[in-house]
């Protein structure tokens, strides 16, 4: 019943012809166009890299992978030169290590910064190149003063132009992977900078917060804005409620900042990890993830029931997610007549702050604005998404702090606590029981699911797990750019449920519907999906579009671990569900709908029921149309 | 005007070579430019028969191949190409038109420094020209289905344009930042379609090949530099302009005919060539010995040499692309050297490390530009040892 | 063409006439990012400016960002951010001409106009720039004075140059 359909994709490299490269006297056979650096790594040689990065087209431009190629008059990066004949390649002799010395100082002559108190100290790329060729003085000089202004007026990112090195990792993922172009470069020869367009502080670009640049920093250039220092002081503070919650994307990655291989998860062991450093509560985001899949399944409904039944020519679909705020605040900018096309539902974090202010506080006797909420995310558009002025409906901020990933790990590092060998416990109640489906929201592809388990079970009136094996819709996992699925709803629908009775009369209208879904992660993505949309191409056909501003949902977010790789992601991923699949093994809920703790809230709070008043008062929102056009201040 | 020998160039019959080329198939053609023997007159001597050949051999998928013309004639000291723009542009188009026929390309693009404005007219008229005598156009010559076009592209200011790949990047709109080796123009130039960038010079030498015959041209200047070239004369000579000699010329002998013969040193090459002292002066003009697009530049006496390098150096830094490291953040460097050393700062531990430097920009820079810039201050080290040694405190 | 960039109305309205004029640079050479060079040297011809609204119409038209405009305007001598006078007078500073007397023309020009290279006068008429190697190596010094190349310029020949060109704006 369930259909992928097969996109155009690339023509994929030829096939078929190897070559013989020798590379330091090991011989390996590689296929025809392999990269002299992608032959070294398949036999073992190490050869150090700035400018490259696995998820970006490679631009040679750094020259600190240059290799001696026999019968090459010079040294050739070996990031970009292919392997097409058979070659003899030497990657660590004098010559070679000599002129990455002189590259190395001259990259350190204008690295303008102290290693002690930078926030990459010991993460720092160049730092590691300078250790490894033996700079022991600044053979090309130092600068000592900042000759840049340093950007550190946004919520999310921080932008030091001091301490880049030119190796554009960061332009080309904001272009490449991102379609977004908030960087470029600009000026030439020695004057060459990256910059936004009119040296606009980020906050004012179509910059979407999404960090996937500072994740691809080699340097301190490109950081997150860092709050730990602000959630310490909460922490220390007796008169504040510190409440927690955490996402299942960090949880999946944290175990990197402590030695652990990308795909081990952490999430019990961070809750004691949590406790010790002073939360008065820790509580599990995906409880949110269910919440939302509840608010906006019912949304789904609602807007195809006006489009089927009721002939609205005006519904707007495809409904499309609005959980990723990147995503958001790139529709906002670049679409903003598709605005109409987002769910209205607050994102996790989102809601989950609301409720927390309002009927956590309220049942715990807490006066909200004594409660701090924290959120541990692997993103850092969720600091700019706390800090969105409509998102007040408990009237205070939703959510006042959002931590990522690597904030927390240096929280947990100066308190002495070793994440991997903490014991084990379970996340506070009343929101401490979560599903499955709430934790593959940090996927590519898993809301998506979560959706479909949900709408499904509730229309047909048949456990999931009847249609696919364990309730797994594989076709909308994986790391494909962008996923198109058609689902066949049967003949046989089931009743309508309780909590739903207001909403539709029947499922009668249903059966047998097409339903086409999709899934796109990466704004680039994002972007040729709605200009394909716009020109009523095979997604304008759709009900329903997964958007994910990071490569690899959530967990390839611009606050997880540094660095990534689609390796690392589809590590994260098995991760997370693995952690699903658990759910299921022990008798847990797997769907949204069953999560008692949604329930609960559904008969105690929200009583007018999914998409009632209630929910549109705390839990939905609205967009801003922010358009193409940057101000600064010149008319023309 | 500045033309100071007898040109060959200006003896060619009007469009005799573009007739000798097109009663040729292809095929022919191509190969008789291949033996003349011609390397690329821009300065980096690649063989133009050779660049043709990839060219035409490569998978056109959409059927489109392009001639570009690098008239971004930028080296300092270099003004042949101008003059053949302004004295014989029909030989240059006529040449461009012979290579579209060789390697059945439909488009071609002079790309005109934007420096070179004042040229530009000319060239539109000598085009309106060619296309109303039916040797632009349709079926040119009468060629059944060899369509082939030329339009002009300006400039704005970029020396490193004048690498192919830059200066393909440019005519796309964007900077004129060199692309990586691979994969070659004659395979994916510009748009993505197989692409030949030919030198003024080398374009202009074409239609006298074609219609003198390849052993004609072989029989001129050296084994491995055939043919005449063309050489910009200027400094502290007494009759400074464009002079025609066989490769293989020395440079004594540029230097009596130009009448610079109590030359100190001479600037072989540009900003991104040698300085050659009195002592090598016997030493010859070809890719063996001493390469150049044209440029030579005659040092007097009394010329400090240390202004001279300083003078290149600040070129560089300006005019650099700035995308790879060793060009971008060397050259900054080895200006600041030379000045050290003028004001008689520079140590000779110092020294030693800009040579070092300089020999690594050399080596893994990522387009000629920086490969070449530190040549003229290399052999200023290399070449004039004493009076550099001279600059160093004890 | 449908506008995409949504000017907010006050700088719509202000800057009608400047998008007015891009729009028709842009139709004569075509609407397509190859063209964007073209494009840049018609506008800063005409407006003697590209300025930041400007870069922002022009990458909508192509189909390009801003930021990438911005990059391309920036990367070449003769573009620039900068607001040009109505003549553009650029002193080649490479070593021929150097050689032959640069110096003396610079500091001419730089007392007859008033300005440092880099400049512009107040009244708008002059810009003082550098330029590399203009191809005038046989006759040297040379500048460009706009599309024009004058060899062999002395502080005397300069100073006349420019005052009649004053004659020329005073009356003209």
């Amino acid at each position: 019943m369930t259909t992928s359909i097969p996109l155009p994709t690339e023509a994929p490299a030829t096939v078929g012809a190897t070559v013989r490269a020798t590379i330091n006297g090991r011989e390996v056979e590689v296929g025809s166009g392999t990269t002299v650096l992608e032959a070294a790594h398949a036999c073992g040689v190490s050869i150090p890299t700035l400018c490259h990065h696995p998820d970006l087209i490679d631009v040679g431009v750094c020259r600190v992978c240059v290799v001696e190629v026999a019968g090459q008059k010079n040294l050739q990066p070996s990031c970009v030169f292919p392997i097409t004949e058979e070659l003899e390649v030497s990657t660590h002799t004098p010559r070679v290590a000599a002129a990455r010395r002189d590259i190395i100082d001259l990259l350190l002559s204008e690295h303008c910064g102290d290693c002690r108190t930078c926030a990459r100290n010991g993460t720092c790329e160049l730092q590691d190149l300078a250790a490894d060729y033996g700079v022991d003085h600044y053979r090309f000089g130092q600068r000592t003063e900042p000759v840049f202004v340093r950007d550190d007026t946004g919520p999310s990112i921080v932008f030091d132009p001091d301490k880049c090195i030119l190796c554009l990792r960061c332009v080309r993922t904001c272009a490449e992977l991102q379609g977004v172009w908030a960087l470029g470069v600009t000026g030439r020869g020695a004057g060459v900078r990256v910059t936004t367009f009119a040296d606009l502080p980020l906050s004012s670009e179509f910059c979407i917060n999404c960090g996937q640049c500072l994740n691809r920093c080699p340097t301190a250039a490109l950081t997150a804005v860092d709050v730990t220092a602000r959630v310490r002081a909460a922490l220390e503070d007796p008169r504040k409620h510190v409440v927690i919650q955490t996402a299942p994307a960090p949880r999946a990655a944290l175990g990197e900042e402590f030695g652990l291989p990308p795909g081990t998860p952490v999430t019990w062991q961070l809750n004691t990890a949590l406790r010790e450093l002073g939360f008065d509560k820790v509580f599990d985001t995906t409880f949110a993830a269910d919440l939302t899949i509840i608010e906006e399944g019912v949304e789904l409904i609602e807007r195809l029931y006006h489009a089927l039944v009721l002939g609205e020519p005006d519904t707007a679909l495809p409904m499309f997610t609005s959980c990723s705020p990147g995503w958001v605040k790139f529709l906002e900018h670049g679409f903003p007549e598709y605005l109409p096309h987002l769910s209205t539902c607050k994102s996790p974090q989102q809601m989950f702050g609301t409720l927390i202010k309002t009927w956590y506080a309220d049942r715990n006797g807490l006066d909200p604005a004594d409660v701090v909420s924290v959120a541990l995310m692997p993103c850092v558009a969720k600091k700019f998404e706390a800090s969105r002025p409509e998102l007040t409906d408990s009237g205070f901020a939703d959510v006042d702090l959002v931590l990522t990933a690597r904030e927390l790990a240096k929280m947990l590092r100066q308190q002495g606590i070793d994440l991997p060998s903490e014991p084990t416990s379970d996340f506070d109640d009343p929101f401490g029981t979560a599903t499955g489906s709430g934790v593959i929201f940090g996927a590519t592809g898993g809301v998506m699911e979560a959706a479909l388990r949900t709408v499904l079970e509730l229309v047909t009136g048949e456990p999931v797990e009847d249609l696919y094996a364990h309730a797994d819709i594989t076709p909308v996992r994986g790391f494909d750019d962008v996923r198109l699925v058609e689902l066949t709803i049967p003949d046989a629908v089931g009743p309508v449920p309780s909590l739903l009775a207001d909403l539709v009369p029947d499922w009668d209208w249903l059966r047998g519907v097409t339903l086409r879904v999709a899934v796109a992660h990466g704004t680039a993505t994002a972007r040729r999906v709605v200009e394909d949309i716009r020109a009523g191409g095979r997604f304008a056909g759709c009900h329903f579009i997964e958007f994910m501003a990071c490569p690899g949902g959530c967990l390839g977010g611009g606050g997880q671990p540094i660095p990534t790789s689609l390796e690392i992601r589809k590590a994260r991923a098995r991760a997370i569900y693995a952690e699903d699949a658990a759910y299921g093994k022990a008798g847990h809920a797997r769907k949204s709908h069953e999560n008692p703790a949604v329930q609960r809230l559904y008969a105690e709070l929200l009583t007018d029921g999914p998409g009632g008043a209630t929910s549109h008062r705390l839990l939905h929102t609205g967009y801003t149309a922010r358009g193409t056009f940057l101000p600064t201040g010149q008319k023309g | 005007m500045t033309i100071r020998t007898p040109l060959t160039l200006a003896t060619v019959h009007p469009d005799k070579g573009l007739r000798a080329a097109l009663g040729q198939a292809p095929i022919e053609v191509l190969e008789e430019v291949d033996r003349s023997g011609i390397r690329g007159r821009g300065g980096a001597g690649f063989s133009t028969g050779l660049k043709w050949r990839l060219a035409s051999e490569a998978p056109a998928p959409d059927g489109r191949r392009h001639v570009v013309c690098n008239a971004d004639e930028g080296e300092p000291g270099t003004v042949k190409d101008r003059a053949l723009l302004s004295e014989l542009p029909d030989l240059v188009l006529e040449g461009m038109t012979i290579a579209a026929w060789a390697i059945g390309a439909n488009n071609g693009v002079v790309y005109l420094r934007g420096e070179y404005v004042y040229l530009r007219d000319g060239l539109e008229d000598c085009l309106a020209r060619r296309r109303a005598s039916g040797l632009l156009g349709h079926d040119i010559l009468g060629t059944p289905g060899f369509d082939f076009d030329i339009h002009i592209r300006l400039g704005s200011g970029a020396y490193v344009c004048g690498e192919e790949t830059a200066l393909l990047e440019s005519l796309e709109g964007r900077r004129g930042e060199p692309r990586n080796r691979f994969p070659y123009p004659v395979v994916r130039g510009l748009d993505q379609a197989p692409t030949i960038v030919n030198n003024v010079e080398t374009l202009a030498w074409v239609p006298a090949i074609m219609a003198r015959g390849a052993d004609w041209f072989a029989g001129i200047g050296t084994p491995g530099s055939t043919g005449p070239k063309l050489l910009s004369i200027s400094g502290d000579v007494a009759r400074r302009g464009v002079y025609e000699f066989p490769f293989g010329v020395t440079v004594r002998e540029l230097l009596e005919a130009s009448g610079g013969e109590d030359a100190h040193a001479v600037v072989v090459g540009g900003a991104c060539g040698v300085c050659v002292p009195a002592v090598d002066f016997a030493r010859e003009i070809s890719y063996e010995e001493i390469s150049t697009g044209g440029a030579i530049i005659v040092l007097g006496p009394g010329r400090d040499l240390l202004d001279v390098a300083e003078n290149f150096l600040e070129f560089f830094v300006d005019e650099s692309c700035g995308q790879c490291t060793p060009c971008r953040l060397g050259n900054p460097v080895l200006l600041e050297g030379v000045r050290s050393l003028r004001r008689g700062e520079c140590t000779a531990e110092r020294l030693g490390e800009l040579q070092h430097l300089g020999r690594t920009m050399q080596d893994a820079s990522k387009c000629g530009l920086g490969q070449t810039s530190p040549n003229f201050f290399l052999s200023l080290v290399d070449r004039f040892g004493p009076e550099i040694i001279d600059r160093i405190p004890v | 063409m449908a506008m995409q960039l949504d000017l907010p109305d006050t700088v719509a309205e202000e800057g009608a006439e400047l998008v007015a004029a891009i729009d028709d640079i842009v139709a004569r050479h075509g609407a397509k990012r190859g063209e964007l060079l073209p494009i840049l040297q018609d506008l800063l011809a005409e407006r003697g400016e590209i300025s930041d609204l400007a870069m922002q119409v022009v990458a909508d038209r192509l189909g390009a960002a801003p930021s990438e405009v911005q990059g391309v305007v920036t990367f070449y001598s003769f573009l620039g951010v900068e607001k040009r006078g109505r003549h553009v007078i650029r002193l080649c500073h490479t070593l021929s001409c150097v050689m032959a007397g640069t110096r003396d023309v610079a500091a001419a020009l730089e007392d007859e106009l008033g300005i440092p290279f880099g400049g512009t006068t107040p009244d708008g008429m002059f810009t003082l720039e550098w330029a590399n190697c203009i191809g005038m190596c046989s006759t040297p010094p040379a500048l460009l004075l706009d599309a024009e190349a004058l060899g062999g310029v002395t502080p005397a020949h300069v100073r006349e140059v420019i005052a009649a060109l004053r004659a020329e704006g005073v009356h003209g």
